[in-house]
Formats: C-alpha cells, sequence, structure tokens
C-alpha cells in the first residue's frame, strides 16, 4: 500500500485488500486505478468496480481493507472519506505520502458517520487458519 | 418483466440480508419503485431529487446506468441489475 503510494504520489492512490468472507483477513493485494487522477480525491473506475466485486463474489471475497493516500495531509479519514465510507465490515487504511522519509499508515472503522481508528499490526505472514488443516 | 437485483452489503438491512432479490420493471426507475414496494426504505438509498445518488453505481449487466440514460435506462427480462456503493473519497 505504501509503495503504491508513493509511486503514485502526487496523485492519491487506491485499492483494496481482499479476503475470505468473514475471516477478517486482508490476503489479496488489488491496487486499483484512481479514476480521478487527482492529489486531493479518488475514485475507483465505474466498470473497474464492477469488475473487482464480481471477481470477490466469484471467490467468496469481501474487501477486508479499502484503502488510499492522502498526499499533503495527515493519515486520518477526511470528511468526503467519511460521507463516501459504505463498506461497515472494511477497515478503511490511510497512508500519507506527505513526508518522502515517514511513512504513516493508519487503519480506521467508519460506520454510519463515525470515525474509530485502530491499531495496525503488522506481520512478516498469517498463521494458517485454524480451519485448514495442514497437508 | 423479472430481473435479478444484487444488493450490496451496506443496504442489505432492507432485505433481510439477501445479497440478491428479485424484481420487475421495463425500467430501472420502475424497478427501483418495485423493489421498494418490498424492500421498504431502499429507494430512499438509491434516488435523491430524482436521480441517482452519486454514493452509488448501478449497473444493468454490464453497463453502468449514466452511460444509459439513468433512472430510464431500459431494463429487459432476465437481465441482472447490480447496485455497488461507489469507492471514493478525497
Amino acid at each position: 500500500m505504501v509503495a503504491h503510494a508513493r509511486r503514485d504520489h502526487p496523485d492519491e492512490a487506491c485499492g483494496v485488500i481482499a479476503g475470505a468472507e468473514g475471516s477478517d483477513r486482508p490476503e489479496r493485494f488489488i491496487p486499483m486505478l484512481n479514476a480521478a487522477r487527482s492529489p486531493t480525491f479518488y475514485e475507483f473506475d465505474s466498470a473497474d468496480l464492477l469488475k473487482l466485486y464480481r471477481e470477490m463474489d466469484a471467490n467468496d471475497e469481501v474487501p477486508v481493507v479499502v484503502y488510499h493516500s492522502h498526499t499533503a495531509t495527515e493519515a486520518y479519514p477526511s470528511r468526503t472519506d467519511v460521507s463516501y465510507a459504505s463498506e461497515p465490515d472494511a477497515h478503511y487504511v490511510l497512508v500519507s505520502t506527505r513526508d518522502p522519509d515517514t511513512d504513516e499508515v493508519r487503519s480506521f472503522r467508519i460506520v454510519d458517520g463515525e470515525i474509530a481508528e485502530e491499531p495496525v499490526e503488522i506481520v512478516p505472514e498469517y498463521e494458517p487458519s485454524a480451519n485448514v488443516l495442514p497437508e | 418483466m423479472a430481473v435479478t437485483v444484487s444488493i450490496p452489503t451496506i443496504l442489505r438491512t432492507h432485505t433481510g440480508g439477501e445479497k440478491t432479490v428479485e424484481a420487475s420493471g421495463t425500467t430501472l426507475s420502475e424497478v427501483i419503485d418495485n423493489l421498494d414496494a418490498n424492500h421498504g426504505g431502499i429507494k430512499a438509498r438509491l434516488v435523491k431529487e430524482g436521480t441517482l445518488h452519486r454514493f452509488v453505481n448501478v449497473y444493468v449487466n454490464d453497463e453502468d446506468v449514466r452511460f444509459a440514460g439513468g433512472l430510464e435506462a431500459a431494463v429487459s427480462d432476465g437481465d441482472n441489475v447490480t447496485i455497488l456503493p461507489a469507492v471514493a473519497g478525497g
């Protein structure tokens, strides 16, 4: 996510990390095109959005993480972010690229217009799921 | 004219948790009215002042209705109508 955000700077970058429905585990990183190509706004292209959701549906996945970058401000949801937020089960991850030397990554739930920050834990890999037996 | 409508997570409170529901109509507007008759309150989440809310994308089969007449987009028997929240922000 940070690499994508750095690459697209000074425009905002966006994407999702999909995971199995109900797992709350982000596993499949899907960078998306910012159709707005703007330093202050992002929007998934409408055809890409349909394709993405069809693909996730076919895989029984949901967008566990929805991420985007802020290019000049802190990694905190803007009013516009809150007004558009419509995945109550998603973790909204914000990356700020305002400082080239400092990575800022924060995660939030946005439900019914309320922002709740949550801790981000970075792990080298996930433990195998409890319901998947090792071979 | 029966169509299948895919409902996004955020609107499933109106459909008792169902991901897809059946509806009827010959235009998107009629389909939404028919949806609202069976799933009260859903129209207000989709339509504002006579046009589609900017926070939602609606597709008839693969086509975004914004490019196909909006609420007046034609719908045929067996079509799939997909409702998705726009993923956007600032």
